[in-house]
């Protein structure tokens, strides 16, 4: 009766953390299998929620293989001015890719009419992925043949003269290109050497943007301010079928999580509830013992709640590795890990660690602790 | 006495029974739904797909270059051959007719254009927009509005069979015409249906019905190319081998699989004098996407798989432990662990049949509702699947009941009656 109140809650709490403790020293074999399926929902959690944050951005880098996304076209007949294209790749991102093309009508040495396009050799390798070519030019006055081309003005291989306002240029043949579509019909050739034969400057900018859609709005109004008096505009046919294919992704990823996510927590529910109903002597003595209804839920509550945060923290470390490898092998690039995901799972499994513990023992109050203590 | 025993155990333990059944069900449905989901994830983002366009193209086989610059062609209008219309209907009767999502002829040509006093020299697309064309009794809607899903109409889009004409948008605002205005085109006049945009250059030009641009520009039954869109499997090393080269076996093997080369190789021998090409912007990147999309849900179904398993094996390994003074009893009543084990291997192959069984409909329905909510339509959920979800389930609630099951044999039947287990 002397001892102050400070001191006897101070014995109360080292109490309380001592049964805490002690619950799991005793049984370990029971608190491990508990904490192993709370980690193992968490990192499925962690993994799947891990990977839905970021599929977009690996998706959207996938998407980027479609080639241009944006197209800078020169209004009126003179092409675009000299620097337009140094404005152009201010305007942009590090990763962006700008290519300019400029097109001339020449002659072959048959006279017929052939499309003549001018660009930068590496920038278009980098953007257009999907073109299937044989070999790139690599020497000054070597071309890119459209495979269409090809078969019409250099059967064999063999240098060819093309004509362009009475100017004539030899060429030789550097690779066949085959898209199936216009370029098939064309000769590219280094922009240098296209300039300087023809003296026509570059009409078309084609730009491949990484990036949502919303930041691709506000890069085609930077290029806008950036390229006064020439078009520019998305290339509608690639930003609406990416985002039609990557909302329907996302979808079905999130329908496919949601129910993972079920599953593991009722995995969860099951185990603890067992490890509770399994403890219901401890429970009975404690009660025997004198101690109130509070001091017992508060017990069992911060056991649920300290295995379903230990739990959760091991199992966001496991899930952000899961997450990791499906990264690395499906997108071949790391998925980095979000910690915003971290107070998800953590609040999720400490929330269900609770509940699991909360309906047994709402079950066992009604049961005396003489009748569970006997045994029945 | 055994068949008792488990009856018995069955009908006296009912609630326990019941969790465990739910847990088993529960689990199984999320593994159907999510291997049907997967299984048929491919299929319907294939079709997404399509929103890109066509992926193969039909052009007239001869050797005159396109002049082409910026999707406008330059070339006089007289140059070089054309298909037939009449051979369109060949495409549903060729090999892989199923797999071409839709179709659109499309007929260039020069024009000009007069609207009041303004007239603007253009060129003229003749094509389907939305064409029902009869196959037998079979139906096919086909046109433009199907290869080309990003253009937008203001107004409304014409009927195949009028003679009404879309106008592309800066063409319209040049000529400063709006919807259900009339233009003259070589002579004839026309109503405008609607605006198109397509951000592209057919915002530059008019599009017409087929038949208009084949009378206007004096090319009866003419098309000068057919836009495909077509579903097909990404690329290996076989796609990319030439068929000239291939072993008859080898070759059928090629032709059978729905490769783009193989199906632009079936158009090309189906339309005469045609040579089909895959559209490699559209074709080629497809498959990636296809190949990321489908990895990605095949790992996810792995994770679904795994959650599912554990959740049957921790309700299993619960209810085997709560059911400790019953081995106690049987055991000190003379069982050996063999009966004992046979016991709860029987009562828990029961649990998974019943549980996998009723978890397959579940399965069946929630697979539907994704593919309802996600894709608009509905996901095939293939019968075999059935046999090897129960096999799972068997599997994976044996597996999840042998540890506790062997856990509760090594108990001393003493304690365990006594409550000290």
């Amino acid at each position: 009766m002397t001892t102050t109140p400070r001191v006897r809650t101070g014995s109360r709490r080292a109490m309380f953390a001592r049964m805490l403790l002690r619950a799991t020293m005793v049984k370990p074999g029971r608190v491990v299998s508990a904490l192993v399926a709370v980690m193992v929902a968490a990192s499925v959690a962690t993994a799947m929620m891990n990977l839905y944050v970021d599929v977009q951005a690996k998706l959207r880098k996938e998407f980027r293989s479609y080639g241009a996304n944006i197209v800078v076209i020169a209004q009126g007949a003179t092409g675009l001015p000299a620097d337009a294209l140094d404005h152009v790749k201010q305007a942009l991102d590090e990763r962006d890719v700008a290519v300019p093309f400029a097109y001339a009508v020449a002659r072959t040495s048959k006279g017929e009419p052939i499309v003549v396009a001018g660009t930068e050799m590496d920038a278009v390798r980098r953007l257009n992925g999907w073109w299937s070519v044989t070999s790139w030019p690599q020497d000054a006055h070597a071309v890119l043949l459209g495979s269409r081309a090809a078969s019409s003005v250099a059967p064999d291989g063999h240098p060819f003269t093309l004509t362009f306002e009475g100017r004539a240029l030899t060429v030789t043949p550097g690779g066949i290109v085959r898209t199936g579509a216009a370029e098939d019909s064309r000769v590219y050739l280094n922009m240098s050497d296209f300039v300087a034969w023809t003296g026509v400057r570059p009409s078309t900018i084609e730009i491949g943007a990484s990036g949502t859609p919303g930041e691709i709005t506000t890069r085609v109004e930077k290029l806008k301010a950036a390229v006064p008096g020439a078009e520019v505009r998305p290339v509608r046919q690639i930003m609406e079928g990416e985002a039609r294919v990557l909302g329907k992704t996302r979808m079905a990823l999130l329908a496919a999580i949601a129910m993972i996510i079920l599953t593991a927590a009722l995995c969860v529910l099951a185990t603890l509830t067992a490890w509770v109903l399994d403890r219901r002597r401890d429970f009975a003595i404690m009660k025997a013992l004198g101690a109130s209804e509070r001091l017992v839920n508060g017990f069992f509550a911060a056991e649920a709640a300290a295995l379903g945060a230990i739990g959760a923290l091991a199992g966001f470390a496991i899930g952000i590795g899961v997450a990791a490898w499906i990264g690395r092998v499906n997108f071949h690039a790391a998925i980095e890990p979000r910690f915003e995901v971290l107070p998800v799972v953590l609040a999720g499994s400490v929330a269900v660690a609770l509940i699991s513990a909360v309906l047994p023992i709402s079950l066992l109050r009604r049961v005396q602790p003489a009748t569970i203590l006997r045994g029945e | 006495m055994f068949a008792r025993i488990v009856y018995e155990s069955f009908r006296r333990q009912r609630r326990r029974k019941l969790l465990a059944g739910i847990a088993i069900t529960l689990g199984v449905s999320v593994a159907t739904a999510m291997i049907a989901v997967a299984t048929d994830i491919g299929d319907k983002i294939n079709r997404e797909l399509r929103t890109f366009g066509a992926n193969l193209v039909v052009t007239p086989d001869e050797d005159t270059l396109d002049v082409e610059i910026g999707g406008v062609n330059l070339k006089p209008a007289s140059g070089g051959g054309y298909l037939s219309e009449s051979d369109l209907l060949k495409i549903r009767s060729m090999f892989w007719r199923h797999n071409v999502a839709a179709f659109a002829p499309m007929l260039p040509g020069p024009v000009t254009v007069q609207a009041g006093s303004t007239s603007a020299s253009v060129e003229l697309l003749g094509t389907y927009f939305s064409k029902a064309l009869n196959f037998g009794d079979a139906t096919f809607t086909t046109g433009v509005r199907f290869t080309h899903p990003w253009w937008r109409v203001s107004g409304a889009w014409p009927k195949d069979e009028s003679s009404e004409v879309l106008l592309g948008e800066k063409l319209a605002g040049q000529l400063r015409v709006k919807t259900g205005d009339h233009v003259e085109i070589g002579g004839r006049t026309f109503a405008v249906a609607g605006v198109l945009s397509s951000d592209g250059p057919e915002d530059m030009k008019v599009v017409a019905p087929l038949w208009v641009a084949q009378q206007v520009l004096g090319k009866p039954g003419a098309m000068k190319r057919v836009l495909v869109s077509a579903m097909t499997k990404p690329e290996d090393a076989l796609a990319r081998r030439d068929p000239k080269t291939m072993s008859p076996e080898v070759y059928e093997r090629w032709f059978c699989s729905p490769y783009a080369n193989s199906i632009a190789h079936d158009l090309q021998q189906t339309i005469p004098h045609s040579r089909a090409e895959q559209i490699r912007q559209v074709a080629q990147n497809e498959g990636t996407v296809l190949e990321r999309i489908r990895g990605l849900m095949l790992l996810v179904t792995l994770a679904a798989l795994l959650a599912s398993a554990l959740a049957v094996s921790a309700a299993m390994a619960t209810t085997i432990f709560e059911r400790r003074s019953e081995v106690g009893l049987m055991k000190a009543l003379g069982a050996g662990n063999a009966a004992v084990a046979t016991l709860f291997f029987t009562e828990a192959a029961f649990l998974a049949l019943i549980g996998g069984a009723a978890g397959y409909a579940i399965g069946n329905v929630m697979a539907q509702q994704v593919g309802h909510w996600v894709f608009n339509s509905a996901i095939a959920v293939q019968p075999v699947l059935l046999p090897i979800v129960l096999g799972i389930a068997v599997f994976v609630t044996f597996a999840g009941s042998a540890a506790s099951i062997r856990k509760a044999m090594k108990f001393e039947p003493v304690y365990v009656l006594r409550g000290d287990a």
